[in-house]
């Protein structure tokens, strides 16, 4: 039987045949290999997400090889067998690559994304990496800001700091060359001052209107400028380019432009230049780096220049006070030795005087012809103008050392008043001057103060008024001061306060002398100054007595002052002063003595047990007399021992004693007063000394006497004693 | 009565002129007035007192001041102090100064001028005890006759 399948055309082209049945097998056999190298190599990578579409593109491989191998026997003569695998094979290869090819239409673009996210990745990646070089560009230059200005900061000398700033800045920078110009006094130029490669640079200066440097003062950036200019121009010129120059302004802060917030006007110009022959450029960040060390420069000299300023300021402070010191100790000094000449002074001046004074006075009582009794009687005048000088200037000495205090006690202003009266009353008359005293009805008869100095003050003030009138009238009015009076216009700070303890008297000497013009009045309380007319002159007085008059008015809290129309037309002189109202009490406290001795002879203090303590017998038994005549009734030791045996309760006071050496009278009265803690038990200690030492007065007051009598003791004087002592508990006779 | 008032006359002037001598002063007219009807011879009393004391401490200060070396002057002092305060109790003035000028010859330890006062203080003290016993005489006179010693301000 023949078959009616196709014979294939064998012979004919049996070389095509040959080379598509060789290219079908290779095509087969890469067909093959394919999927095997693409799961080799994906199962070495873990990462390969799309497995399922690799399969698929295997299997299609595969597929599409496995038909190209089975065309292989389909050149000759094939059973049907091979034909239905052939068909097979086709089929399923039709179905696989139809299904590979519509996920591929899936599965490429994602794949093409990939491919543009790794692009994107990628220059995020280039950009970060430039980032990253920018900031560390940055910081290292903010290393280099910080090192730069810790080294500037570390110094408070001026010209370190600026030295080394341009120091660190050549090396950080690796410039050539940096150099400063500061401005001139004048202001008008700009001076190299500091350099970093010239050792001594030449004092070049510029003029400080050049445009460019205008330009750069006007910025507070780092500028730059031609390597030309006058500012630049620090080398000499050579055959080389000059690298680019940088120039900054560095603010020169003055101290007294802290309070004002605008910069100051001066500037200094640091000029920075990169080596020449290089192709280096001025980077963003190295201008940065010039701009902020600028200004940390002129902070830095700022806090130099205040620090030199607290430094001169306390030099001079310094000085100051070491000059204040010595003006101090020889003020000191002179005050010690002007005490010391006083003090000698006093005395010494005082006892010739006093000589003089008796003497003359007695020898005015003898027999003396008239010239000689003139003589004596100049004598005593001029002594004893001599003793009120020294007087009045030991007087103001104390007054202005402060150590001088009022003796205040009640006294009788009227009789003060009459004696005033009756001391200047001769002299008046021998000059033909009428004196006439008005006293207010409503001042007080009694007042509290210091009467001596008051009337010293009130004399001083008439008697200038006699002295400097040669005809007329004085007259002397004093009366209380109401608020309105009180006021003075010359005085606007008195304010005087009257209250019910005080009140103020006002006194006021009219005279028509020979008047004081107004510009002497000021003159007229001070020392020693006197007017220049020469009928002041011849009128003697130390210029002391104004002044002295003043002090013991503002010792009495009071105003003293003169008002006078002019010269010829008299003055008057008026003084207001602070006097204490005597209420009833003291003025009966006066005549006390008088109450008291009519207890002539009564016994005072009948049964008052006393112990007396005396190591001398005369004495003991004088004091016992006394006491016995009193009413006491007395019992005697003689020594502390004995004293210290025999007292107890019933003793109301114990009289000891004191000024016999060995027996130590106080020590027994601290030992009675341990032995009788309650003080209503204890007696009454009181010492009997004869010591008017105020050390002796002292010590008795220490050790806790309650009085101290002095020796020799009246009857009267011992009664008054025991009763003041009885009274108060408590006496301490002035010594 | 002839007789007790020229005896009070008597007694009156002898007193004044003992002041104005100076052998007694204020304090000795105080001790006059302490003598009462209570203690009639206290003056007395303590004058006698006052004699004893005085001869005890001028032979002390002799015989301290006796001794050819080394006078022990303290003790010479305490002596005086004694005898200036019993002067000055009973009102002998003239004891008292010279007892003032003694104290301060003993303090400057001049053995000469402290044998110079005592002397002075031995003479002193004998005349004043001469006219105080003259005084009591005179008082005991008056008392004899029934008069009243007068009392001298």
């Amino acid at each position: 039987m023949e078959c009616n399948c196709f014979e294939p055309q064998w012979p004919a082209d049996e070389l095509l045949m040959k080379y598509q049945y060789i290219s079908d097998f290779f095509i087969a056999l890469a067909y093959f290999s394919i999927p095997l190298e693409l799961i080799y190599f994906v199962k070495k990578s873990a990462l390969f997400p799309y497995r399922w579409v690799l399969v698929q593109f295997g299997a299609f491989i595969v597929l599409c090889g496995a038909t190209h191998l089975i065309n292989l026997w389909t050149f000759t003569m094939h059973s049907r067998g091979v034909e239905v695998v052939m068909t097979t094979a086709k089929v399923l290869t039709a179905v696989v690559s139809c299904a590979t090819a519509l996920m591929l239409v899936h599965i490429i673009p994602d794949l093409l994304s990939v491919k543009i996210r790794e692009l994107f990745l990628k220059n995020k990646a280039a950009e970060l990496d430039r980032e990253m070089g920018l900031i560390r560009t940055q910081e290292e230059t903010g290393r280099h800001v910080r090192m730069l200005t810790h080294e500037i900061r570390s110094t408070l000398d001026r010209h370190t700091i600026l030295k080394t700033t341009l120091v660190e800045l050549g090396r950080t920078l690796s410039l050539q060359e940096c150099a400063l110009w500061m401005p001139t006094c004048t202001g008008l130029e700009l001076q190299l001052s500091y350099t970093l490669r010239q050792q001594n640079p030449v004092g070049y200066t510029v003029p400080i209107h050049l445009p460019v440097i205008n330009k750069v003062f006007s910025s507070s950036h780092a500028v730059k400028i031609s390597p030309n200019c006058p500012v630049a121009r620090l080398r000499p010129a050579g055959k080389y380019i000059p690298g680019e120059v940088v120039a900054v302004r560095v603010p020169l802060l003055h101290l007294s432009n802290f309070q004002i917030n605008d910069w100051p006007e001066r500037y200094a110009l640091m000029v920075l230049m990169l080596p020449s022959d290089s192709a280096r450029q001025w980077h963003i960040h190295e201008l940065e780096l010039v701009e902020v060390v600028a200004d940390q420069v002129a902070v830095a000299l700022s806090h130099a220049a205040i620090l030199e300023e607290s430094m001169r300021a306390r030099d001079l402070l310094m000085e100051q006070n070491v000059a204040l010191d010595l003006a101090r100790r020889e003020a000191e000094t002179a005050i010690r030795a002007r005490n010391d000449f006083l003090a000698v002074m006093n005395h010494e001046m005082r006892t010739p005087m006093h000589a003089i004074i008796a003497l003359s006075s007695l020898l005015q009582e003898t027999e003396l012809t008239p010239e000689q009794r003139l003589m004596v009687e100049t004598i005593l005048k001029s002594s004893n103008l001599l003793t009120t000088l020294i007087n009045d200037v030991l007087d103001l000495s104390r007054l202005e050392d402060g150590s001088l205090q009022l003796d205040l006690e009640t006294f009788n202003l009227y009789a003060l008043f009459r004696e005033v009266l009756n001391l200047i009353k001769p002299i008046a008359s021998v000059k033909k001057l009428h004196v006439s005293l008005n006293l207010a009805p409503d001042l007080p008869e009694y007042a509290v103060g210091d009467e001596k100095r008051l009337m010293q003050t009130i004399l001083n003030i008439v008697g200038n008024a006699v002295k400097f009138s040669k005809e007329g009238s004085i007259s002397i009015t004093a009366f209380v001061a109401k608020s309105e009076s009180l006021r003075d216009s010359q005085a606007p700070e008195f304010f005087p306060v009257p209250s019910d303890n005080h009140f103020y008297l006002r006194v006021q000497v009219k005279d028509s002398g020979s008047g004081i013009s107004p510009q002497d009045i000021p003159k007229l309380f001070t020392k020693f100054a006197q007017t220049q007319s020469t009928a002041t002159r011849n009128s003697g007085g130390s210029g002391l007595g104004l002044a002295i008059c003043k002090r013991f008015v503002n010792l009495m809290e009071g105003h003293i002052w003169i008002e006078s129309e002019g010269l010829g037309k008299g003055s008057t002189a008026i003084f207001i002063v602070k006097l204490g109202i005597a209420d009833r009490l003291n003025k009966s406290k006066l005549p006390f003595m008088s109450k008291v001795s009519t207890n002539h002879g009564l016994t005072a203090f009948p049964g008052l047990k006393v112990l007396v303590m005396d190591e001398n017998g005369v004495s003991r038994m004088v004091t016992k007399g006394l006491l016995v005549h009193l009413g006491c009734d007395v019992t005697m030791v003689s020594s502390s021992d004995e004293c210290l045996r025999v007292v107890s309760q019933e003793h109301k006071v114990v009289l000891m004693d004191v000024c016999v050496p060995g027996i130590d009278g106080y020590d027994i009265a601290i030992r009675i007063r341990e032995k009788f803690t309650k003080r209503r038990e204890r007696p009454l200690l009181v010492a009997l000394t004869g010591n008017t030492d105020k050390v002796a007065k002292e010590n008795c007051m220490r050790v806790g006497m309650d009085g101290v009598i002095l020796k020799p003791v009246s009857l009267d004087k011992m009664r008054s004693i025991l009763s003041d002592l009885l009274e108060h508990r408590l006496l301490f006779e002035a010594i | 009565m002839d007789v007790v008032n020229q005896l009070r006359r008597q007694f009156v002037d002898y007193y004044t002129s003992l002041h104005r001598e100076g052998f007694v002063d204020d304090q000795f007219t105080q001790l006059q007035k302490l003598q009462d009807e209570n203690s009639p011879d206290f003056v007395v009393e303590v004058a006698s007192l006052f004699f004893e004391d005085c001869e005890k401490l001028i032979n002390n200060m002799a015989r301290a001041l006796e001794q050819q070396q080394r006078v022990d002057f303290k003790q010479v002092d305490a002596s005086v102090h004694q005898l200036k305060g019993s002067s000055s109790s009973i009102g002998a003035m003239r004891v008292k100064n010279v007892c003032i000028a003694f104290r301060s010859f003993c303090e400057a330890q001049n053995r000469e001028g402290c044998l110079r006062c005592l002397q002075q203080v031995t003479h002193e003290y004998s005349l004043l005890k001469n006219k105080l016993q003259t005084l009591f005489r005179l008082e005991q006179q008056i008392l004899a006759v029934g008069g009243s010693i007068p009392v001298v301000e």
